[in-house]
């Protein structure tokens, strides 16, 4: 999934099935123009979001990972995002010691009525993740680099 | 050492009804302690206990679960006994907890810090606050807090929290922790920090001893890290599938990990791991203000909600 060179940023969502799905749905019915940067994987509830798809996506290469659901108290199965809501936040907050940028992972609500404020969602994350550029690969030059930068901190 | 001869009694007083009582001997030299699986009474008498014991033998209790097993304990060691418990992973009624009060173990990579090589340990002896090593025919005094392991200087759990037979007199004095060092580390800037962990884990040689001396780390053979489905971690020998396993550990440990440390003791290569496991618990903290291992009764937060979050700010678009 190579991404258009130097417009677009590789952005991964994963929504819900029954609210931000159908909302990124509505958002197309309606004919939204939005930011093609996002690519969507549908899961069956935000429940469903183990936070480490989320960090294997930023650990190989992911500029920004994003992940929906039901408002809370409107999950398909009752609960599920309260979990979520639970982990995802754990998560948000574990990233900085990893030397992740917490702003390249969010997570939101978005009910499968609001095609305007999916919209809104995609553009402002996108946009975000446009600020921050693409995300640091880890590959052999940038090894090095770091143990270079370990070998001289200590 | 002061308690050793009260605890060998105990320990032989409640032998029978036990198949084996778990406990520390000396190992290979003077300087290492080793687990001991006491199953008759000349067994026992060969247990030390000293600020030489410096593993986790709660690890043991899931492996040995459906035995009648005893277990020794300090202070950190209980709460992994009572985050077991908690989880339901060993039965309250399968086991004899030993407690005792702790005033901190040693750090065997502090003490190679200091002497360069431990391959020629001669004599080690604690005396008080101080240990005397001798290696190669010389003498080096040590003072006892100055190599005690990190977790030792924050310690606020010195008596075992949880215990049958508790031996010796509790420790009331106890240190705050704040947190001060994850503080630190996230006070560099984010790229140090992730070429801090990238030029670590470049060093990782994927032994996965950090799990098998987890005590929370239960699964054993059916670990994500080995298992091809879900294939999480791919073959290949790369820093993002090292660095990843970490993640993994650290996020299947959230609200569990009692900080006993073991993974960063266990650790051939001397990786911080602790730091992950650490800066994850200070989140838990201040979301959730849980702690793992406290509390028998409790449950782990990330397993339950509130419909209303304290802590958790609903993000606005």
């Amino acid at each position: 999934m190579s991404a258009d060179s130097g417009k677009e940023l590789r952005i991964v969502g994963f929504l819900c099935n029954w609210c931000s799905y159908g909302g990124a749905d509505t958002a197309g019915v309606g004919r939204f123009q939005q930011p093609t940067d996002l690519r969507i994987i549908r899961v069956p509830c935000s429940g469903r979001v183990d936070p480490l798809f989320v960090l294997k996506s930023l650990v190989n290469g992911a500029d920004g990972v994003l992940v929906s659901g039901c408002h809370p108290r409107d999950c398909h199965y009752s609960e599920g995002n309260y979990y979520a809501r639970r982990r995802l936040e754990v998560l948000k907050r574990f990233l900085p010691v990893l030397g992740i940028d917490t702003r390249r992972f969010e997570y939101t609500w978005v009910s499968a009525s609001e095609g305007q404020k999916w919209k809104t969602v995609v553009e402002k994350f996108t946009e975000g993740i446009h600020e921050l550029g693409p995300a640091p690969v880890i590959d052999a030059t940038m090894i090095a680099k770091a143990q270079i930068l370990a070998a001289t901190a200590l | 050492m002061q308690y050793l001869n009260e605890l060998k009694e105990k320990i032989k007083e409640n032998l029978p009804e036990l198949d084996m009582v778990v406990g520390w001997e000396q190992g290979f030299d003077s300087l290492r302690a080793s687990p001991l699986f006491m199953r008759t009474e000349d067994d026992v008498d060969k247990m030390i206990w000293g600020p030489l014991c410096v593993h986790n033998l709660a690890t043991y209790l899931p492996s040995l679960k459906g035995k009648k097993v005893g277990v020794v304990v300090k202070g950190c060691d209980s709460r992994s006994v009572i985050q077991l418990l908690q989880e339901k992973l060993i039965k309250r009624d399968d086991i004899m907890v030993f407690g005792l009060p702790c005033t901190g173990v040693v750090s065997l990579r502090k003490i190679q810090d200091n002497l360069g090589s431990l391959d020629y340990i001669e004599s080690t002896e604690v005396d008080g606050d101080s240990l005397n090593i001798t290696v190669d025919g010389t003498n080096h005094a040590f003072k006892l807090e100055d190599v005690a392991a990190n977790k030792c200087s924050r310690c606020q759990y010195h008596n075992a929290l949880l215990s049958d037979v508790f031996i010796g007199d509790p420790i009331t004095e106890e240190a705050e922790d704040e947190y001060t060092d994850v503080d630190e580390f996230e006070d560099m800037s984010l790229e140090d920090r992730m070429a801090f962990w990238v030029s670590n884990m470049s060093r990782c040689v994927s032994c996965y001893a950090c799990r098998n001396a987890c005590p929370m780390c239960v699964c054993r053979d059916h670990c994500v890290a080995q298992s091809r489905d879900p294939h999480w971690i791919t073959q290949e020998d790369t820093v993002q599938n090292k660095w990843f396993f970490q993640m993994i550990h650290s996020m299947h440990l959230a609200g569990r990990c009692t900080e006993c440390g073991e993974c960063e003791r266990a650790c051939p290569v001397g990786l911080p791991l602790l730091l992950l496991k650490r800066k994850m618990n200070k989140e838990i903290k201040e979301l959730f203000a849980y702690k793992a291992g406290t509390l028998i009764d409790a449950k782990t937060p990330l397993l339950s909600f509130k419909v209303e979050e304290d802590n958790i700010n609903e993000r606005g678009w």
